[in-house]
């Protein structure tokens, strides 16, 4: 269950920062998660809202922007969007790409007061 | 923060031992003084929007890459042995270390939630270990992993095995600074095990199939579970194994060898 570890980091990352910011309270933490990061969204949620009791983020909402993943096909020089981790490219069928999107696991903005 | 409830209390779950050293006993108690009040909601359409780009996997990144520079200064080859329970990491390790016995110093990082076992056979062989208990963690983080670097003062010019907690999903994401992520699998397993955990195959540069003098006597397909796992990564190594009998250990070794730079 590498969520919690990932839902406290987040917690951890947006209370220094608002800290510093002299917030008291924060309404909500914007991600953006890709598709292939190995993130159970669900999951994460869940955690999160556990992570963030006793924290001025207690109760703060969570918006999660999903990142399709997308490749470049080294053998047919063309980009397409994979489904999971061992899908072919659509053209050629070969698995020979490389990833530009999916892996993202960061924290965009959040929201104090 | 606590790992076991989330709560703002310091963790002290994990521990980093010697094999003989005691435990301390961190007793896993809370006292919250609650401040403020429970029953507040948030709408979002006031506050301030602070925008911070950051990336959450950032300070195990930076450990990570501290202990990278680490390793390469002192030209310790690092490798992240990761796996499901009972694919034979530590038997693994006891052959291996006994192999390279007085022709290259190995050390090793024992990680398991619980108890010294491992560490304990680890500690037989000779090689210098320390345990982490991750408590209720499923997986090594990369300042754990510095952390018992250090308690290991490992030697100059020499292999440190971590042994990751058993675990196929979560491993994957922590990157501790090895130079390579080596993916175990044994023949009593599904052939299908790289496309049910894809993401631990696609991480790993080498994966070791073990156990195979139990092949005659189990369905497992080698080369099917090879195309699966080349499927999720094009580019990685198989290297066949039995470490109870002895089967392919030359070839693991030569490999080892081969990467310890002289």
């Amino acid at each position: 269950m590498h969520e919690m570890t990932i839902a406290m980091n987040i917690v951890d990352i947006v209370c220094k920062q608002a800290n510093d910011e002299n917030a008291h309270i924060i309404n909500s933490v914007d991600l953006e998660i890709g598709e292939l990061s190995g993130i159970m969204i669900d999951s994460l949620e869940f955690c999160f809202e556990a992570a963030c009791k006793n924290t001025i983020a207690n109760g703060a909402g969570l918006n999660i922007n999903t990142i399709k993943a997308e490749a470049f096909c080294k053998s047919c020089n063309k980009n397409f969007t994979i489904e999971s981790d061992f899908s072919p490219c659509p053209t050629c069928d070969n698995f020979n790409y490389e990833l530009l999107k999916g892996k993202e696991l960061s924290i965009k903005s959040f929201n104090i007061d | 923060m606590c790992d076991t409830c989330g709560c703002g209390q310091p963790n002290e779950a994990v521990t980093i031992r010697k094999p003989g050293e005691e435990r301390h006993s961190h007793p896993h108690h809370h006292e919250h003084d609650h401040s403020h009040p429970h029953d507040h909601s948030h709408s979002h359409d006031h506050g301030r929007e602070i925008v911070i780009e950051t990336d959450i996997l950032a300070k195990n990144n930076l450990i990570a890459e501290r202990n990278r520079g680490y390793f390469e200064a002192k030209n310790i080859f690092t490798l992240n042995l990761v796996s499901s329970p009972g694919s034979g990491k530590t038997t693994i390790l006891e052959k291996t270390i006994s192999s390279l016995k007085n022709q290259i110093t190995c050390a090793v990082i024992e990680g398991d939630q619980q108890t010294m076992n491992d560490a304990d056979r680890i500690d037989a062989t000779g090689a210098a270990v320390v345990q982490v208990n991750t408590g209720t963690g499923c997986h090594l983080d990369s300042n754990m992993v510095n952390q018992g670097a250090k308690k290991l003062n490992v030697e100059n010019d020499s292999i440190l095995f971590i042994e990751n907690v058993g675990n196929l999903v979560c491993p994957a994401l922590f990157d501790l600074g090895e130079a390579h992520k080596v993916v175990i699998i044994s023949v009593t397993e599904g052939d299908d095990k790289p496309h049910k955990y894809p993401t631990m195959f696609s991480v790993s540069d080498i994966c070791i199939i073990n156990k195979i003098d139990l092949l005659p006597y189990v369905d497992f397909d080698v080369e099917k579970c090879k195309e699966y796992a080349r499927q999720v990564n094009p580019n990685i190594k198989f290297i066949e194994i039995s470490a109870t009998k002895g089967d392919g250990l030359n070839t693991w070794t030569e490999w080892l060898h081969s990467n310890v730079k002289k």
